[in-house]
């Protein structure tokens, strides 16, 4: 199985680099401006959260600014990586239904043009700490571990939401609205303190929420979260990649009926 | 006699139905009023053939004969439901050539993805991209946005492609029918050449007058079914016969 990956990945690798390159080409449309706007695009969402919630939610706390940029970003990466990777496939359609090639390669690949965008937005989330005057500590190292969840977490949403997407063209809409419900579940810019404790473990069930309090709580409060919390974390992105990877393993060849 | 392509019993369950295009929506009514209807159909139902080095196979029928799946068996795009086919060497396939083309990307960018996708390298195509832009005679379009060429160009820079790139076994289906009097002429060329190299050709076509001309061996198939395969002179005789009275021939089965 794995000296199996190991072949297909070299077989494919540079089909895998021609993949990336080619949505990075469409999705900036070759210009600066476009790069520019994947930053521009999540300030001015901020910009916006920051003068309308601020007055509600941020009289009490410090640093809240950075605190829904955490949110913000964290979901911004779910939401766009996951809605990228579930029409990935049926985009691709016209290719794997000429060619015999790996199809969680399309899945893949929309992934990375996002993850890279999530890596420039984080960068520019330190860039706030820093003028925030959040202190950075050797703690933020750990951070790696929620943003490698979220990757897994995400191409594994990408995984299932694709092949869903294959069966029901309508999902896209469907989606749009699960987001937006889920991301007032996320707690983007206000806070979970107010509620009783064990509607405050409820919130766990959002694997996007674990993630951006993870973050929090080393950016904020400087502290390590319990291994159980990690525990949570890598479970939710492993279920679905797991749950992906076999529906993908399953339909491999199914999904030209669809088409 | 070295078999290139050896295929036993090829059959292939086809799904079709209210599964097309649905929404969820849909879906979950259709379900409920028991209306939610999806079809079973042997496209292809038990074939059976064999393609030696240097051979050049036509594949005829009429529409909905079970061709394209049965390429997309040999190409390894479907697995067959029942039965095996055995491929010793690298396939390009042709199919539906402007398909699968990045509208957004420009020519040279198509070319890499194309190449990508038949499993080459980039050494490889770095080498070959010239010879494939020469070929194609597109040299003046290669920034161009591929949305912007015409279908023609679009077959020709395809079939300099997957020529050029050294296939041992090609697919054609309908692809010589495009492309203007000198580019036609040029790639029947160029695909005699690739035959007298000693690696098989299968075409797909309907002109028959082109599968007497070119191949050797033909299998002919009707709604799924193989009506026999043989030598290709007979076969093309009786297929135009059928074309005339719409009465299959009866062979005896071996």
């Amino acid at each position: 199985m794995l000296s199996r990956i190991k072949q297909n990945a070299k077989q494919y690798r540079f089909l895998f680099e021609v993949l990336v390159k080619r949505d990075f080409t469409k999705k900036y449309k070759r210009t600066i401006l476009g790069m520019i706007w994947s930053v521009l695009g999540p300030l001015m969402t901020l910009g916006v959260l920051a003068i309308v919630f601020t007055q509600f939610f941020g009289r009490n706390m410090e640093h809240y600014v950075i605190y829904m940029f955490c949110g913000n970003l964290l979901f911004s990466y779910f939401r766009e990586s996951t809605t990228g990777g579930m029409t990935a496939l049926n985009a691709n359609a016209p290719i794997f239904s000429k060619v015999n090639v790996p199809k969680y390669m399309f899945v893949l690949s929309k992934g990375v043009s996002s993850t890279i965008n999530f890596g420039i937005n984080l960068c520019v989330l330190f860039i706030f700490c820093l003028f925030d005057g959040v202190t950075f500590t050797w703690k933020f190292v750990l951070l790696l571990y929620p943003i490698i969840c979220l990757i897994v977490f995400n191409l594994g949403m990408g995984l299932i939401l694709s092949a869903l997407y294959m069966m029901f063209k309508d999902l896209q809409y469907l989606y749009d609205v699960f987001t937006l419900l889920l991301m007032y579940l996320s707690a983007i810019f206000y806070s979970i303190d107010a509620y009783p404790m064990q509607k405050q473990y409820a919130f766990y069930l959002n694997p996007v929420y674990v993630y951006i309090r993870y973050f929090r709580k080393i950016i904020l409060e400087g502290t390590i979260p319990k291994w159980t919390f990690h525990l949570l974390a890598a479970g939710y992105a492993l279920v679905a990649l797991i749950v992906g990877a076999v529906i993908y393993k399953k339909n491999n060849y199914k999904f030209l009926y669809y088409i | 006699m070295e078999t290139v392509i050896d295929a036993k019993h090829i059959s292939v369950k086809y799904i079709t139905g209210d599964l097309r295009n649905i929404g969820l929506k849909e879906f979950v009514m259709k379900k409920l009023t028991h209306k939610y209807h999806v079809e079973e159909f042997w496209a292809v139902n038990d074939v059976s053939f064999t393609v030696e080095k240097g051979d050049m196979l036509g594949i005829i029928g009429t529409n909905g004969a079970g061709k394209s799946t049965l390429l997309k068996v040999i190409t390894k795009i479907m697995k067959p439901s029942t039965g095996t086919v055995k491929v010793n060497g690298r396939i390009a396939a042709l199919l539906e050539l402007a398909s699968g083309f990045d509208g957004d990307l420009n020519l040279k960018e198509n070319a890499y993805l194309r190449g990508a996708m038949l499993g080459y390298t980039r050494e490889f195509m770095d080498r070959k991209y010239p010879e494939i832009l020469e070929f194609s005679e597109l040299k003046e379009f290669e920034e161009r946005p591929f949305k912007q060429l015409s279908s023609g160009m679009k077959s020709r820079i395809a079939f300099a492609i997957a020529s050029m790139v050294e296939p041992e076994i090609l697919i054609l289906d309908e692809v010589l029918s495009v492309g203007d009097g000198a580019f036609r002429e040029k790639s029947e060329a160029k695909m005699r050449e690739i035959i007298q190299n000693g690696k098989a050709t299968i075409l797909v076509s309907h002109s028959i007058d082109q599968v007497r001309r070119m191949c050797n061996k033909v299998l002919w198939l009707d709604h799924g079914r193989q009506v026999i395969f043989g030598d290709a002179e007979p076969i093309c005789n009786d297929y135009a016969e059928f074309l005339k009275t719409k009465k299959l021939p009866q062979y005896d089965k071996l």
